[in-house]
């Protein structure tokens, strides 16, 4: 390993990244729109669940119980209607998602002191939406409920009425549950993933198929050397694209970053070094532009939108899934990322996942090194 | 004029299947993502890790206990009482916490509120808000039957004990759900028929834009020229291939969403072909406006890909549209996968037709309509 031809090597990738506008642009601004477009579009909250309402019974307790609904901010009441069909068109439609059915009886039952039923009709198709709203809406009816009974109570001289049993609900790390909190995170590890890879193994694979690494070869370069100039070069577009995109987290999207800054940029550091050797390895294997790209979507892109715990948790997965998952980096960093930012956790805490990075780093270097030296001979 | 669009599908035809890795290329993929999509893409709670803490020692927090542990959603395990609760959540090896503190069964017995303490991780936004509520509605569901009880204990308490009296009914409003489409809620018929569309569109859009540009890259793009093959006759014959190609990958993967993970096919088939139809009308223009963009396969593939992305994103795959920005929502009736989208989910669950479906075919159909003929229009150019 000599320094000097390492740094040559680097200057020539510099160079080359620096003369191609168009790899520069797709290297710094792509992932800026990107976590711009994605932070401000993606967001799994629930709130102003577009509601219709029928109202059989048409009396004060029934629009008390309407004016609660109103009242919420996980409900937009779009209107009342007078029949079923018009519910079931406006679900057809997709145009609204949760019909509350008021029967004729609701009055009278709960004035007698009965069960009063009210009518929820949630469009399950789309299944995420349609259980959270299903737990704010019945959460709502317990409230007002309750609230019955304490007034039926008071009305009696009874006293107030208190609930026997309460739970205190306290969500750490995100308080108020915001989901861009949690997916502009991961949006930071999804961006550096899918850029690192898809670049290096593209132009890599571009200087096989025009021969230019053949030329490469034949000079006293080492393989690793090789690497390692390549690498410099991707190395600090990676670390680029890295602040660009924690900047736009904490300056525009007001993520909370709990952690450590240096703690984030050494376990960027070691992950993008394994991110950046798999490319290498990749366009080192294919040799054609075609197959790489196609090999860096299949193992870059799939695994870090779906196996690495970005939107879908990994814990809901089929054990034979979870196990898959282990094969893939971003898993782990995307951890990283997320525990550093919301948790506020060190090392003492992701010591492991550090460690599987460190290790994958290692090995794909290794493999990827003795691969060209392959090429070679 | 068909002789020759049909001499040209003959050899495109025989081109993209001639080539053993164009073949696995095809099919193998397509069938690989929908399977591991429709087994990881999953956003039920389920078995949710949740550490139970319990100082007070009382039957009633056994109850209450029991009580949790009858739900599914819940995986519980009991450990000692111990000061490092944040570690447990910082480590994330539990979702949740719940203790219930020294007293709960005093409080419960002197008629006070007693307190359940409810700590959960809330990095994963989506599952902390469905367990919360999980949470809190078996919780308040203990509650109500301890209210419930103990007005039975004070009347019955009141007539003497005696039987004659019936035990006070259970008052009060109760919400009654009832879910349409997929009464389970089960995440994985909802995103299955999402995953159709994100294959057939990724595969199509590739296609075109690729084997296009190749000619271009190997010249036999010029070759073409020189026949007396017009632009029109060049293009339909280059096309219709990918859209034959196109619905049979969305026959075939219907099948298999329908065989291995048997999401519900409510509505008619005929209308999820002909519905594709159009759409392949949008996804191959957008091949063909992409080739006319590149000039190598690389910058193809890039094209494609970046335009992907985000069509997926916006196109109410994983995030309601509902939710984002009104901009956004806005840019998303651009996106020829929204209307798709909303096409397919329908026609799987809800089993809808034409009749409730139709403003959506529109629109798909007036947006494929624009971007086929502003790329026949800008291939023509090139051409000529």
């Amino acid at each position: 390993m000599n320094f000097r031809r390492t740094r040559a090597m680097a200057r020539k990738e510099f160079l080359h990244i620096l003369r191609d506008p168009r790899s520069l642009i797709m290297a710094l601004i792509l992932p800026f729109l990107m976590i711009l477009l994605f932070g401000y579009a993606l967001t799994l909250d629930v709130d102003r669940i577009p509601t219709l309402i029928y109202d059989q019974s048409g009396t004060i307790e029934s629009r008390t119980l309407i004016a609660r609904f109103e009242g919420s901010r996980y409900f937009q009441i779009l209107g009342s209607v007078d029949n079923y069909k018009t519910i079931e068109h406006s679900i057809n439609k997709d145009q609204c998602m949760l019909g509350v059915v008021i029967p004729r009886d609701y009055s009278r039952q709960l004035l007698s002191g009965n069960k009063a039923e009210v009518q929820l009709i949630l469009d399950g198709s789309d299944s995420n939406t349609a259980s959270i709203a299903s737990g704010y809406a019945n959460a709502l009816i317990q409230t007002h409920n309750f609230q019955i009974r304490s007034d039926a109570q008071n009305h009696k001289g009874g006293g107030n009425l208190r609930a026997p049993v309460e739970s205190r609900t306290r969500i750490w790390y995100n308080s108020e549950l915001k989901s861009r909190n949690y997916v502009v995170p991961g949006l930071i590890a999804f961006i550096m993933m899918i850029i690192a890879s898809l670049l290096t193994s593209l132009t890599i694979a571009r200087e096989w198929e025009i021969g230019a690494m053949e030329q490469l070869l034949s000079t006293p370069l080492r393989p690793a050397e090789i690497v390692l100039g390549k690498m410099a070069a991707f190395f600090s577009l990676g670390i680029t694209d890295m602040i660009i995109t924690v900047a736009a987290g904490v300056i525009i999207f007001r993520v909370p970053m709990r952690g450590s800054y240096v703690f984030l940029v050494v376990t960027s550091c070691i992950f993008l070094i394994g991110a950046l050797c798999w490319g290498i390895l990749l366009s080192a294997s294919s040799r054609t532009q075609t197959i790489a790209f196609q090999l860096g979507m299949l193992t870059s892109f799939l695994p870090a939108f779906i196996l690495s715990g970005f939107i879908f948790a990994i814990e809901n997965m089929p054990a034979p899934i979870q196990v898959i998952t282990y094969f893939f980096p971003t898993r782990y960093f995307m951890t990283i990322v997320k525990s550093i930012f919301l948790r506020g956790v060190g090392i003492q805490v992701l010591g492991l996942e550090v460690l599987l990075l460190v290790a994958y780093a290692s090995l794909v270097f290794f493999v990827a090194t003795r691969r060209l030296r392959l090429k070679v001979a | 004029m068909w002789e020759r669009i049909r001499e040209i599908i003959r050899k495109e035809f025989i081109q993209t299947l001639r080539n053993p890795r164009m073949r696995v290329l095809l099919f193998g993929p397509p069938l690989i993502q929908l399977l591991i999509f429709g087994y990881a893409v999953n956003m039920d709670v389920q078995n949710a890790k949740v550490v139970w803490i319990d100082l007070d020692h009382s039957p009633e927090a056994r109850d209450l206990l029991a009580e949790l542990q009858g739900s599914s959603y819940f995986n519980i395990e009991q450990i000692q009482p111990r000061n490092d609760i944040e570690t447990l959540l910082d480590r994330g090896s539990t979702q949740c916490v719940i203790r219930v503190l020294p007293g709960f069964s005093r409080d419960i017995k002197r008629g006070n509120t007693a307190l359940v303490q409810v700590l959960i991780d809330g990095s994963n936004s989506n599952t902390a808000a469905i367990l919360s509520g999980y949470i809190n509605q078996v919780v308040a569901n203990y509650s109500a039957r301890v209210l419930e009880d103990s007005r039975n204990a004070q009347i019955m308490g009141r007539t003497g004990g005696l039987g004659g009296v019936p035990a006070m009914p259970s008052s009060g409003i109760i919400g009654q759900n009832r879910v349409w489409f997929n009464p389970d809620l089960q995440s994985r018929d909802y995103f299955i028929p999402g995953v159709v569309v994100n294959i057939i569109a990724l595969v199509t859009i590739m296609l075109t834009a690729m084997s296009i540009v190749r000619e271009k890259e190997i010249g036999t793009m010029e070759q073409l020229m020189v026949t007396p093959i017009r632009p029109f006759e060049l293009i339909l014959g280059k096309l219709l291939p990918f859209a034959v190609i196109g619905i049979f990958e969305v026959a075939l993967i219907t099948t298999a969403a329908f065989l291995v993970f048997r999401v519900p096919l409510r509505g008619s088939l005929l209308v999820l072909l002909a519905c594709s139809v159009v759409f392949l009308l949008t996804t191959l223009g957008v091949g063909l406006f992409i080739s006319t963009v590149s000039h190598t396969q690389q910058q193809a593939m890039l094209s494609s890909f970046l335009f992907f992305m985000p069509a997926m994103m916006l196109s109410g795959f994983a995030f309601p549209i509902r939710n984002m920005p009104l901009v956004v929502q806005y840019l998303s009736y651009l996106d020829p996968l929204r209307y798709f989208m909303q096409i397919v989910r329908g026609v799987f669950l809800k089993g809808t037709g034409i009749q409730s479906l139709w403003p959506q075919i529109a629109e798909m159909a007036a947006v494929g309509f624009v971007i086929f003929s502003l790329s026949v229009f800008r291939f023509h150019k090139r051409l000529d």
